[in-house]
């Protein structure tokens, strides 16, 4: 196992995480929503001591972060961009949405913009068909986006 | 106290994404001012299902549905309907074929047709309020099983039902009980699975945001039928409302008793637990799921051994979908008899679509087995949006297939849409208009699965990958004739080999858009064009300078400046810069863009 260097008070977190749920491996699962939630994302290093306090080869923690698409490796932005790509958006044009995101802010899906404000992600179906295309920008929704309203909704987040 | 009058206002997801909570808080405001508090009511309840029109008001006793309601509505309402008894017409529903207001829901085309079952509560009561539960028969069928039936004989009354498993494979539900209830063990469990993963669809979660309570009220009667005393909901991470309603629901029940331990008097001890799944459509497969449960990846297992007899750590497990569970109370309390008279022959009940799409009425919503496709898309759903025409339907999600006109007659249920080439699935109808293209369509399915399978098996992990491959390669003009028989060739051993249930219906977008829309693919292929004009590279966008009257209308729309001209000239696009997003064939107002 490498070193671990993450900070003091990030790896108290964890382990205070992991005695909640008993050290159990039954509950990776719950644990990682909790450690995700509370850092933003799983890296390498919080993974490997998670596995050290459970017991199990970090493989095996690797293997379930890297299975269910909630879980993320790499940090997101200030602002976090979601596009839903449910079928109900998709058919009312939320590729085209999607793309004029990429193209504003030149990065792809997964990725964060350099100064760390914008970070954009594909989802499956928020639920509400009824507003397609649907976009997140953290909380907050927005229906029937065009790709001309891109613009106005990065807009309205910068700075 | 007793209220003379309810507003009850739509709290679901769809809803409160267009302000729905702010109109609430300033219902109540504009009751407050006017003292009107103790005499008006107003009610966050769970879904409508008419989301297309929401957020959604709706005034009893008179029925009154209000659409598309903003904060800034909220005064009139008060001060027009409640304090003077004047409908506020502009925000009365509109019927587009007759367009005329509809001044309440039992008018409205969109209800009429439907018969609510599983989404009885939906959209009445409080969701995080017991006793309205409690008042529209909630627990009776809890207390008639626990008081006056034995486990054999409720198994016998879901069985004589004939309710077939909704969350896609439509499995006899009492054949699952009893298979659970035979084996012996120190610990058996009932799991809800509530990890709608099908994109698109959104049933099982306005369920448990608006009735949460049958939800657990069905699992306590499983639990006691298969002599389970624990139940655990796997349910979307993604899924916060519906989680957090579940959890108040979990805990009203255990401070009345009806959890816990000796539930109403009885021996029958029952708990419910909550366990997350964190996006993998794959553990909708119910071995998939319990390895999920247990903390690792969601792959599935062979079967046998089925959960019943192994499934949860190892223990018998009963895994019934949300939507199946919702119907289980009113099964008891109605009888076996009433519900077996709603259906077709082999499918008894109800099924609760969510029909979204190039359709006028996007929602949810809820019609007896044996509803034909055009009665849901034309009646209910009030058509295709913007007088388009009418292509194909796709239902089951991932695993379903696309019917077109030539099945819109057909009575639907599991049989039938399996006969026609697609399934059930969770119930996801998403409708498509002549601007779709089924080559695009059948990739964007397989894209979903591409990423979804788990990898476990090669069928589905490589299969997959290669379908989409000759469909992402016909899709950009690059196909060749043999690439047809490829994708069916490859299509049919998937389904024939594949471990699972993601597997052996994946291939189904592919093979039914071949069936069903073959000149599309040879369009694509032989002529190198997309009749839809949805494939990006095989069209560009080009202003016809005879029609275009220099409004510069399309060169302030286009996102990416790629149209130049001079006002009150023709313009044109620059085909290196433009993105074909379509925004400024949208906005031009004399028709003079076209696709070629």
């Amino acid at each position: 196992m490498t070193t671990i260097t993450l900070p003091k008070c990030t790896i108290e977190t964890l382990v205070r995480i992991c005695d909640k749920h008993g050290n159990q491996t039954g509950e990776l699962i719950n644990i990682l929503h909790e450690a995700q939630g509370e850092l933003g994302y799983l890296p390498r290093e919080v993974q490997e001591v998670i596995a050290r306090q459970l017991r199990v080869p970090v493989s095996r923690v690797y293997g379930v972060v890297t299975f269910y698409s909630f879980f993320t490796m790499t940090p997101k932005g200030k602002h976090p961009i979601s596009v839903c790509m449910g079928t109900a958006c998709y058919v009312r044009g939320a590729e085209t949405v999607l793309d004029e995101f990429k193209r504003r802010l030149g990065i792809n899906v997964g990725d964060i913009t350099p100064d760390g404000q914008f970070s954009l992600d594909s989802l499956r179906c928020v639920g509400a068909c009824g507003l397609a295309p649907v976009v997140l920008v953290g909380e907050k929704v927005y229906g029937r986006v065009t790709p001309a309203a891109v613009e106005k909704i990065l807009a309205e987040h910068a700075g | 106290m007793s209220y003379k009058m309810h507003v009850l206002v739509c709290g679901g997801t769809g809803c409160r994404a267009s302000n729905s909570q702010e109109i609430i808080a300033r219902l109540r405001e504009s009751l407050e001012e006017r003292h009107l508090d103790g005499e008006v009511q107003v009610i966050a309840t769970g879904c409508f299902g008419f989301c297309e029109q929401g957020p959604i008001v709706k005034i009893m006793p008179d029925n009154t549905f209000y659409t598309r309601v903003t904060p800034g509505d909220t005064a009139e309402i008060i001060n027009e309907h409640v304090v003077k008894g004047r409908k506020v017409e502009r925000l009365l529903y509109k019927d587009p074929r007759e367009d005329k207001s509809v001044s309440d829901s039992k008018h409205m085309g969109f209800y009429q047709k439907q018969l609510r079952v599983a989404l009885r509560n939906c959209g009445f009561i409080d969701p995080e309020n017991l006793e309205e539960y409690i008042a529209r028969d909630g627990y009776a069928a809890l207390a008639k099983c626990l008081g006056e039936m034995t486990p054999r004989e409720v198994i016998d009354e879901i069985k004589r039902s004939g309710l077939r498993g909704r969350g896609g494979g439509g499995f006899p539900t009492g054949l699952k009980w009893e298979f659970a209830g035979k084996y012996r063990a120190d610990q058996k469990y009932v799991v809800c699975n509530a990890d709608e993963g099908d994109p698109g669809a959104f049933m099982d979660r306005s369920i448990m945001e608006g009735d949460p309570h049958s939800v657990i009220e069905a699992m306590a009667i499983c639990g006691y039928s298969i002599g389970a005393s624990k139940g655990l909901v796997y349910i979307r991470a993604e899924y916060p409302l519906a989680i957090q309603r579940l959890k108040i629901a979990i805990e009203q029940a255990r401070a009345c008793g009806l959890l816990g331990e000796r539930i109403l008097g009885s021996d029958f001890n029952f708990s419910i637990e909550l366990r997350y799944g964190a996006g993998a459509f794959v553990c909708g497969e119910e071995t998939a799921l319990i390895h999920s449960m247990e903390g690792a990846r969601g792959e599935p297992t062979m079967k046998p051994p089925f959960p019943a007899e192994s499934g949860y750590l190892g223990r018998p497990t009963n895994v019934n979908n949300v939507e199946t569970l919702a119907n289980i109370p009113v099964i008891i309390t109605k009888g076996a008899g009433w519900f077996n008279k709603i259906g077709t022959e082999r499918s008894k009940g109800t099924k609760v679509f969510a029909l979204a799409g190039k359709i006028n009425n996007v929602g949810l919503i809820e019609v007896p087995m044996g509803t034909t496709l055009r009665e849901v898309i034309y009646e209910i759903g009030g058509g295709i949006k913007n007088g388009k025409k009418f292509k194909a339907v796709q239902t089951g999600g991932p695993s379903g297939g696309c019917l077109t006109e030539k099945h819109l007659d057909v009575p639907i249920d599991f049989d039938n849409l399996l006969a026609s080439g697609s399934m059930m699935g969770s119930g996801g109808m998403i409708v498509m208009d002549e601007d779709d293209c089924m080559v695009a369509v059948a990739k964007f399915y397989l894209e979903f699965t591409v990423e979804e399978s788990c990898g476990k098996c090669t069928p589905c992990r490589v299969g997959n990958k290669r379908l989409h491959e000759i469909l992402d390669k016909i899709t950009r003009g690059e196909g060749e004739p043999a690439d047809v028989d490829r994708l069916r060739n490859l299509g049919k051993v998937i389904k024939d080999t594949a471990l699972c249930g993601l597997g052996q219906t994946s291939p189904n977008p592919v093979l039914s858009t071949l069936d069903n829309f073959p000149g599309e693919y040879a369009a694509h292929i032989n002529e190198r064009k997309c009749p839809a004009g949805r494939c990006k590279a095989l069209l560009s966008y080009v202003i016809d300078p005879r029609l275009c009257i220099g409004c510069t209308l399309c060169t302030r729309a286009c996102p990416a400046a790629a149209i130049v001209g001079n006002r009150k000239e023709p313009h044109a696009i620059d085909a290196a810069k433009c993105i074909k997003c379509g925004t400024c064939v949208e906005k031009c107002k004399f028709k003079a863009i076209f696709i070629r």
